[in-house]
């Protein structure tokens, strides 16, 4: 295929090897099985915890929100990479062993729910403050106000902000390659230290990275559109 | 070991590490702000072939993760002849992306100046280079500069992973740190808290400082 562009006069040690990467795709499409399952439980996790702080930077307890407010600025102002290897081995430590899964998820699921907290803080801002009013007039506790009222009419618009991130997650996992996850990177690292070629393999990677997150991206945009419709915005 | 006797004895080490880390992160924002402006500009651009180049750049960038690209660039980029040394390697590479991502804040920003401001630089007849330098990008680059200073964030954290090359720089000590010692605790958490304070006590107000400044410059504030 690249013959006709003379790559191998130009440069001498590209050498593209076809039947190669036919031999690691099936290697490759297995680990991009494993990337997609990392990112979705990862984004389960954020979505839950994510709101679980918004709420709580809400709350009346001023030691509570400031303290959470804290910990959400700390964990979005440090790596996500220094965060995956201080819950991978620090547990060991104190006796809790955790399995490079569950640490990675944890990490990621941590890491994204501050910024997720931050998407639905606009939005429980967005709902006006006489639905607060009405509730206590029609004598709802705080929960029911917020399970009935609040929280459903906050997710709508916040709908975009939160997508945005499910693809910020998928493009994070190769992170989760250095405490032994079997996501694409640790696969096409593995398949590069066995025969000393990487061209292929983190070719390859690049590629099926950018044909998953170009299209998602499309169609978050086109979700979001029609979400902004659908509220008359 | 007591932490204070922890600390003293590899502080020499996480303080290497942190220079290597700030060299890093200089590096990468100078290369990010050169690329933002050049691709932003670009994108805007109505010939097709020049903004084709600055689309394509962008969407690479934006599309896969930093990590697969400071690989590619690191592992295959030699077999076309360009070989860099590790450093360079990973300042390049965090400058790629986030410079990606920048072209679109810096098309956002020019995006925001008011239409009238334009008209009135043409009638005053400027030429499209000084309407761009004089008018245009002045009040742009304070319309973005919020958005310029999470990226910022991004981009030092985005450097921690050039330790996975080899570059000595926090990450990579404290990685190191860790395999001799086994205090996890210990070495990550200062490691965690020396990020969090470049990021948040450093970076932070000099963003702050910054937006204020450009705003008493244009007479915002």
């Amino acid at each position: 295929m690249f013959d006709w562009l003379f790559m191998d006069e130009w440069f001498p040690k590209f050498d593209w090897r076809w039947d190669y990467t036919w031999e690691i795709l099936p290697r490759l499409i297995e680990a991009t099985g494993n990337t997609l399952i990392a990112a979705a439980a990862g984004y389960l996790i954020a979505l839950v915890l994510g709101l679980v702080f918004a709420l709580a930077q809400r709350s009346q307890s001023r030691v509570l929100t400031f303290f959470v407010r804290e910990f959400v600025e700390f964990v979005r102002s440090t790596p996500l990479l220094l965060q995956i290897f201080f819950i991978f081995y620090v547990g060991p430590q104190f006796g809790i062993t955790l399995s490079p899964w569950v640490s990675g998820m944890i990490a990621i699921g941590l890491h994204y729910s501050c910024y997720l907290s931050e998407v639905y803080r606009g939005g429980l801002d967005s709902v006006p403050k006489g639905q607060w009013e009405a509730a206590t007039a029609l004598n709802m506790t705080t929960v029911q106000t917020y399970k009935r009222l609040i929280i459903p009419q906050a997710i709508p618009p916040a709908i975009p902000g939160l997508g945005n991130y499910l693809v910020g997650i998928f493009k994070d996992t190769p992170m989760l390659s250095v405490i032994g996850v079997a996501e694409l990177i640790h696969t096409a690292n593995a398949i590069g230290s066995e025969t000393w070629r990487y061209l292929e393999a983190y070719t390859m990677v690049g590629i099926i990275f950018l044909a998953l997150s170009l299209p998602a991206a499309g169609l978050i945009r086109a979700f979001e559109g029609f979400v902004r419709r659908k509220l008359g915005m | 070991m007591s932490l204070l006797e922890f600390l003293s004895q590899y502080w020499p080490r996480l303080m290497s590490g942190t220079g290597v880390t700030v060299a890093q992160f200089l590096l990468g924002a100078v290369l990010t702000v050169g690329l933002a402006l050049v691709f932003g500009l670009m994108k805007m651009s109505s010939n097709r072939a020049i903004k084709g180049s600055a689309v394509v750049y962008i969407e690479i960038f934006r599309g896969t993760s930093l990590l697969v690209q400071l690989y590619w660039i690191f592992f295959v980029l030699p077999l076309f002849g360009v070989t860099l040394e590790k450093f360079t390697a990973g300042w390049v590479a965090i400058g790629l992306n986030a410079g990606a991502y920048g072209a679109e804040l810096v098309r956002g920003g020019i995006m925001s100046v008011p239409k009238g401001q334009w008209e009135a630089a043409t009638a005053i007849n400027m030429s499209a280079a000084s309407r761009m330098r004089r008018i245009i990008l002045p009040q742009a680059l304070v319309n973005m500069l919020p958005a310029w200073g999470n990226l910022m964030v991004e981009i030092l954290k985005g450097t921690a992973l050039v330790s996975l090359i080899s570059v000595t720089d926090l990450m990579f000590q404290a990685k190191q740190i860790n395999a001799s010692t086994y205090l996890s605790a210990q070495i990550f958490g200062t490691a965690l808290i020396i990020y969090y304070i470049l990021a948040r006590f450093l970076l932070t107000p000099f963003m702050r400082w910054l937006e204020g400044f450009m705003a008493r410059k244009l007479g915002r504030a």
